[in-house]
């Protein structure tokens, strides 16, 4: 159904909806053809275009791992019309998808480093799927440490996921909320990610950094990365822009001559250099 | 032409404004506006039957707000759009100077919203016979006639808001149609969305449209949908006996009540 | 005797139209509407317009539709169903009276429709156009085809490329094998060649600027923001130049109907809008004209021709004509030559 029109989405239905903060919701989907569910593959880092049919389609990375098969999610904010659409759908309901597109993180070439994963915020979904895709690969990397912080304690997302991670002996996890974002019983972090990641200082001996975040956090985390030791070229991150069609053709998302659904969404820094400042 | 070209280089040595945007040489035969910002360049600017566009669209850009405070060549359809804009509180009295300039091409002395109220006042702001003809052909035809011929007309439409980015009176940041929650207006330019976008418009410009005409001049496919503002803005005036530009403390006539409006049509 | 090119007498051009619109292919042709010239479906030899020098839009709505339906969906008692429309049931198009820089404005379009993924939609409607040009004797002052590697008798997009002789009659070169077929189809029509057939002389245009010593300066000029401002202050940022322009593909996808039932479109969009990349937070990487206007130049003449090996302009100068305020974009890029590295 899908080789010819590029634009016709596979149906899937909500399996589940997870309320993970204010706004933000996680749902659980299945291919409604269990044919296509079974052929369906896809990597880290890659993105989907979700629709509301009759509302349109936004663009979110899909949040669960490869290793994980059966069903694939996404995690969005409430902020548009078509997010708008999908916050009020329920479980059972039919959306549509299409993907998976963009580029990948090349975790093969990580084989054997330590990884440090930095998230702020809502930026946490690209990375959960590549979080869970390396600790399905565990003995493929040496240290796993993971820098997590949002706003407030309500606004850190996946909170399951982060107990999971925090009881795990061959994780390092910190959580920070932002000053003034700590309710009483707060055992995490307080504290700006980048200052957080300043003080922990991890060593950036045969380790790959991946950072997402909203802009002002990677701003920010860039110099302390570099001032740590970390160069440009084993520190990823993943960049947004507005999109529509997801393959290339529309012309909207492009970076420079980059388009962010072809040669993103996953950048090196170096590359990010040489972006010019339209994103 | 001499008297507006010292104007400007005076304003722009005295650093009373910043810009000086008026007409200048464009391509073949053309005119185009040009942004003068040295005393030196104000030789480019020029005057003559070929100035049509109406410059005061320019007061809103950003790009051009960021130069600094300007001043403006009009003719009479950019005063009313002054007059007009002041009327809606989007430019206050020394936020531009205006060079207006007569049907005759002499330069008027404007230097306040007072002295451009007055020369509009005295001007006359009936449809030329040229502009009743073109009316009147349309309004001869039948009702039916009527959405046939526009319906044709707007079909051809490809929604490139050529029109609108050429209004000075379509200012809004965000465009009705660039509303998605919902979605009051279609976006393709499709039959309906066409129908729907020129007639959305034609009522948002009803009682605010100063007939400067840039609108069917900018559209590339020479759609005159200027025809519907003129209509309507005649209308306007017949009911509320209102006319839009005439003083920059005007009351919109579609949303002003007054005691003594006309009743007649309600029976 | 070179077989790849025929005469069509003066006399059969309009047997030739006559055959084609009654063939049940659709022919798309210029034709006067109001005081312009336009692309139109014809029916008969009458309509096709003559003394002009280009039309105002384009033929690229003969592949690349101003709206088209993506599919439809209708979520009834079995669930949602999506439908999509038999792209081989869509009418064959004779594109007629192109000019050589329309013919070769259909290979930008190509380039970003057919690179990585196949646009399906995109390729169904090409095979279904011929296209038969007209090579050009008049030009005016926003012509620039020879300054983006094209001319006016330039074959490339053509099935089959008409050149006027001095005599009325047209030199027809087959340019592909679709074309031939068109010709072999009537051979009453397309007589063989005298080996001495010389075009009359084709349109004068003077090369502006050389395309590949702009497009390598113009990947330093990123950052010359008094550059692209001063260009583009007239710009009103409406999407008149990129909708008639033959190169460009940009589009947007918007859903109508209601959840129940109701069709995906997609439709022309321009960069030159400001929310063309407005981001639902309200960010805007390109908040002001001057970036807009960059982004159209440095798309069109670096960006394409690096990734895509195509340059995304063919110098019709159909912007320049139709943009209200008199952007010229032949001045502009002379300009940008000479600016100072």
């Amino acid at each position: 159904m899908n080789d010819a029109n590029l634009y016709l989405p596979y149906l899937m239905r909500i399996e589940n909806i997870t309320d993970e903060a204010p706004g933000v919701k996680t749902f659980r989907l299945t291919f409604q053809n269990p044919e296509e569910g079974e052929k369906f593959d896809f990597k880290s880092g890659q993105f989907g275009e979700y629709s509301v049919f009759g509302e349109g389609e936004s663009t979110f990375c899909i949040a669960s791992s490869p290793t994980r098969k059966g069903y694939i999610e996404c995690t969005f904010r409430q902020a548009g019309r078509v997010t708008n659409a999908l916050s009020n759908l329920e479980i059972g309901d039919t959306i549509g998808f299409r993907g998976p597109y963009g580029n990948i993180f090349p975790i093969e070439d990580w084989k054997g480093k330590n990884l440090l994963f930095i998230a702020g915020g809502i930026a946490l979904p690209p990375m959960r799927c590549l979080i869970w895709n390396c600790l399905d690969l565990r003995d493929w990397f040496k240290d796993v440490s993971i820098i997590y912080g949002a706003k407030t304690v309500a606004d850190l997302v996946y909170k399951h996921e982060l107990d999971e991670w925090s009881k795990r002996p061959d994780v390092k996890l910190i959580t920070t909320v932002d000053p003034g974002g700590e309710t009483p019983d707060w055992k995490g972090d307080i504290g700006f990610v980048p200052t957080v990641l300043d003080k922990v200082a991890p060593s950036s001996k045969d380790t790959i950094a991946i950072v997402c975040g909203p802009p002002i956090m990677i701003k920010f985390t860039f110099p302390v990365l570099t001032k740590l030791g970390f160069g440009p070229d084993v520190v990823y991150t993943t960049l947004e822009n507005r999109m529509k069609c997801g393959i290339g053709k529309c012309g909207r998302c492009n970076v420079g001559k980059y388009f962010v659904c072809k040669d993103g969404p996953v950048f090196t820094f170096s590359l990010l250099k040489e972006l010019p400042p339209e994103y | 032409m001499d008297d507006l070209r010292k104007k400007a280089k005076e304003l722009l040595e005295t650093k009373q404004v910043s810009v000086v945007i008026g007409y200048g040489n464009g391509t073949g035969d053309r005119v185009r506006a040009i942004f003068v910002q040295t005393p030196a360049d104000t030789d480019k600017l020029l005057f003559d039957d070929r100035c049509l566009q109406n410059l005061t669209v320019y007061l809103s850009k950003s790009e051009v707000r960021k130069i600094g405070k300007p001043a403006v060549v009009v003719t009479l359809p950019g005063m009313r759009t002054i007059l007009q804009l002041a009327s809606e509180k989007q430019v206050m009295e020394n936020d531009v100077v205006v060079l207006g300039i007569s049907p005759t091409g002499t330069l008027l002395d404007l230097p306040n919203f007072k002295a451009i109220s007055d020369y509009v006042a005295s001007s006359n702001l009936d449809y030329t016979d040229a502009e009743m003809q073109k009316l009147d052909e349309i309004l001869k035809l039948s009702l039916d006639e009527r959405f046939q011929f526009w319906n044709e007309e707007l079909s051809r439409c490809i929604k490139c808001y050529a029109c609108r980015q050429a209004c000075s009176l379509c200012y809004c940041s965000r465009c009705t149609v660039e509303c998605n929650q919902p979605q009051w207006i279609a976006v393709p330019s499709h039959d309906l969305g066409d129908f729907e976008w020129h007639v959305m418009r034609a009522m948002h410009l009803a009682g605010r449209c100063i007939n400067c005409g840039d609108c069917a001049r900018a559209c590339p496919l020479d759609i005159p949908i200027n025809l519907i503002n003129q209509l309507l803005a005649q209308e306007i005036f017949q009911d509320f006996g209102l006319r839009s530009g005439t003083s920059p403390e005007a009351d919109y006539a579609l949303s002003t009540f007054r005691p003594d409006d006309k009743e007649d049509f309600i029976r | 005797m070179d077989t790849n090119k025929k005469l069509l007498k003066s006399q059969s051009l309009k047997d030739l139209l006559g055959k084609l619109t009654q063939s049940g292919k659709t022919v798309y042709a210029p034709k006067k509407v109001r005081e312009q010239v336009d692309f139109q479906s014809i029916t008969s030899p009458e309509e096709l317009a003559q003394d002009y020098v280009q039309t105002v839009q384009s033929p690229k709505s003969a592949v690349f539709p101003r709206v088209e339906e993506l599919f439809r969906f209708r979520n009834g008692p079995e669930g949602v169903k999506l439908s999509e429309r038999d792209m081989s049931a869509l009418p064959e198009i004779v594109l007629f009276g192109a000019r050589p820089c329309d013919a070769a404005g259909l290979q930008p379009l190509r380039a970003i429709f057919t690179w990585d993924y196949q646009d399906a939609l995109f390729k169904s409607r090409m095979e279904k156009v011929t296209i038969i040009s007209l090579a050009c004797q008049t030009s005016d002052e926003y012509c620039f085809c020879t300054s983006v590697g094209l001319g006016p008798g330039d074959p490339t997009g053509s099935d089959i490329l008409l050149t006027k002789l001095p005599n009325g009659d047209y030199l027809a070169e087959i340019i592909t094998d679709k074309g031939k077929s068109l010709t072999d189809s009537m051979p009453e029509l397309f007589l063989p060649a005298p080996a001495d057939a010389k075009p009359a002389a084709l349109a004068d245009v003077q090369v502006k600027f050389n395309h590949e010593e702009l497009s390598k300066k113009l990947a330093s000029l990123f950052d010359r923001t008094d550059l692209w401002v001063g260009q583009s202050l007239r710009c009103l940022g409406c999407g008149a130049c990129a909708f008639v322009c033959p190169a460009c593909a940009c589009f947007d996808v918007q859903d109508e109907g209601t959840t129940h039932d109701g069709v995906r479109l997609r439709c022309w969009d321009s960069c030159g809008c400001s929310l063309f990349t407005l981001h639902t937070s309200g960010h805007n990487p390109r908040e002001v004209q001057s970036q807009r206007w960059r982004q159209r130049v440095m798309h069109k003449f670096s960006y394409m021709p690096e990734r895509l090996n195509v340059f995304g302009c063919v110098g019709c100068g159909r912007c320049s004509r139709a943009c209200p305020v008199d952007m010229d974009i032949k001045e502009h890029l002379t300009a940008v030559m000479e600016v100072k590295a």
